[in-house]
């Protein structure tokens, strides 16, 4: 065997001396003036005219409690509508059949089309179209007794929010590998269990970050829902100003509720991607 | 002669304009071992996903078993089955992918059982007991709870091999299995195929390793352009081949 040949002259030793760091002088200038800048942001409102004891008394009062729940429990249930009917409408949309096809690129385009709050005035008036509801001969009944707030709320949120899941739904499904198909029909399955067992549950762990987006985009798209009397959070908090006219504060209670809810939902959202990421190297090693 | 356990008749494919399949006639003997060999481009993965029903034939007919694949003969018309009738027929033959599509949401294991419990609805234990004894025949015993990520090539290939087997096929299909995978990991997927093929299961392979069919073929098939151009024992067809266009794909490979 050849022996390694002798390394050339004149390159010193480095092993043993450290790398300095950098003194980065602009980022603390900066940040000073950030600092500068928020500081009179907030004497300019500790200065303004607001009462800020009315903020904290009105925090948490029972309507406002009670505003928040219903907020909460209707961006949940709307959003699971929305989940639903987006992945229906996804595997419509990628479905061979062209009947299926066109029916959900129909729907996509109709709710995608129309502003929200639009949608909501209408499911609330529907009475107007359609004075009673029900099955021929089985059953039927008053639409202004059937339409609540809640079920118009609930109708409009949730198929408008599907129309853009769906959306969400196919990107993840065609982003899962044509060969994962293929095998999973190798072994027998259908189109539909192949989806179930095999494109979605990958499909997740693409879809899981924008699903988050659009959740915490449903918890203030409730909101929109206090213009059909449905008593949510912003509903609650002005009805307490329609009486009491301390309007700033009482819009200030609503923004640090909903800024306290969407704080809460980020580290959630961060579980359900651990859970989803099974069998990732991220994971795995 | 024995009854062929795949019978393929004057099959023709095409990809819009291009044509992958021209009129292929083949029977494959039970427990017969098949190479097909060629340039890329000249049909032999398409007529092994054809058989399997990955691509559907344009004319012609493959009979599996003795049962028409895919359609069925009704007042002199052909009917295309159900989707749930192909994958019945399905069932009968087993596919290992060049790039082994395994699920990579699911263990070693439950890609094993995935099929026999959720498509065949067996019994979980039974089925359990079965693909612990597929890993260890090829050799991965020790690697039944990890993740396809987690696993080397050759290693993912052999739990792919033991995923189509744990649906109890009367033919195996191998598509390139050893092309994706690195020189030095080649050799134990070969090892596992051997093995299978000693045990009499009947196996075509698509295949760039001409020592592998020369060592285990019963019969090579070399096909250019769509059509079979010659067949016979992997000596005469490897070894002393007939047709110029063999001889030329031969030489370019060796």
């Amino acid at each position: 065997m050849m022996p390694a040949p002798a390394l050339a002259e004149g390159f010193p030793d480095l092993s043993g001396m450290r790398i300095a760091r950098k003194p980065h002088w602009f980022r603390w200038l900066s940040a000073a003036l950030i600092v500068a800048v928020l500081a009179l942001i907030v004497r300019a409102f500790a200065g303004g005219q607001i009462e800020w004891s009315y903020v904290s008394r009105f925090l948490t009062v029972k309507v406002i409690l009670e505003g928040i729940v219903n907020t909460m429990v209707m961006a949940v249930l709307a959003m699971a509508l929305g989940i639903f009917l987006g992945v229906v409408v996804a595997i419509m949309r990628l479905s061979p059949n062209p009947v299926l096809k066109t029916v959900a690129a129909g729907y996509t385009w109709l709710f995608r089309g129309t502003p929200l709050i639009l949608q909501l005035l209408l499911w609330f008036n529907l009475a107007l179209v359609f004075p009673t509801i029900g099955i021929p001969g089985l059953w039927s009944a008053r639409a202004v007794d059937v339409m609540t707030p809640f079920l118009a709320a609930l109708l409009g949120l949730g198929i408008n929010q599907g129309a853009y899941t769906s959306e969400v739904m196919r990107a993840g499904m065609l982003s899962v590998d044509i060969g994962q198909y293929e095998a999973a029909q190798a072994i027998g399955m259908g189109r539909l269990r192949a989806l179930r067992r095999i494109v979605l549950p990958q499909a997740m762990r693409v879809v899981i970050p924008p699903l988050g987006n659009e959740f915490i985009g449903m918890v203030k798209a409730t909101s929109l829902a206090s213009v059909i009397q449905y008593p949510e959070l912003l509903h609650n908090a002005e009805n307490i100003y329609y009486a009491n006219s301390r309007v700033i504060e009482l819009l200030i209670v609503a923004g640090l509720w909903y800024l306290l809810v969407v704080s809460v939902l980020t580290p959630l959202q961060m579980l359900l991607e651990r859970r989803f990421a099974r069998g990732t190297l991220r994971l795995a090693r | 002669m024995t009854k062929p356990l795949v019978a393929i008749r004057s099959v023709s494919k095409s990809f819009g304009e291009f044509q992958a399949l021209k009129n292929v006639s083949l029977d494959i003997r039970p427990g017969e071992v098949m190479c097909l060999i060629g340039a890329s481009g000249s049909g032999k993965t398409t007529l092994l996903r054809c058989i399997n029903q990955l691509a559907a034939i344009d004319s012609g007919g493959i009979w599996l078993d003795g049962e028409l694949l895919g359609v069925r003969e009704q007042g002199g018309r052909l009917h295309r089955l159900s989707e749930r009738e192909i994958g019945r027929q399905r069932l009968k033959t087993g596919m290992v992918f060049q790039r082994f599509n395994l699920f990579p949401h699911k263990t070693a294991l439950e890609n094993i059982t995935e099929g026999p419990l959720q498509v065949q609805s067996r019994k979980s234990d039974e089925v359990r007991a079965e693909a612990i004894e597929l890993l260890r025949r090829v050799g991965l015993s020790a690697k039944a709870d990890s993740y396809p990520a987690q696993l080397s090539g050759g290693q993912q290939q052999r739990v792919a091999i033991a995923r189509a087997l744990a649906m109890k096929p009367m033919l195996m299909l191998f598509d390139e299995p050893t092309s994706a995978l690195d020189p030095e990991l080649v050799g134990e997927v070969l090892a596992v195929m051997k093995e299978l093929a000693r045990s009499g299961m009947t196996m075509m392979v698509v295949t760039h390793e001409l020592g592998f069919a020369r060592e285990v073929a019963d019969r090579v098939v070399y096909m250019d352009q769509g059509a079979i151009i010659e067949q016979g024992r992997a000596s005469d067809v490897l070894g002393a081949p007939r047709e110029e266009r063999t001889r030329a794909f031969l030489s370019a490979v060796i």
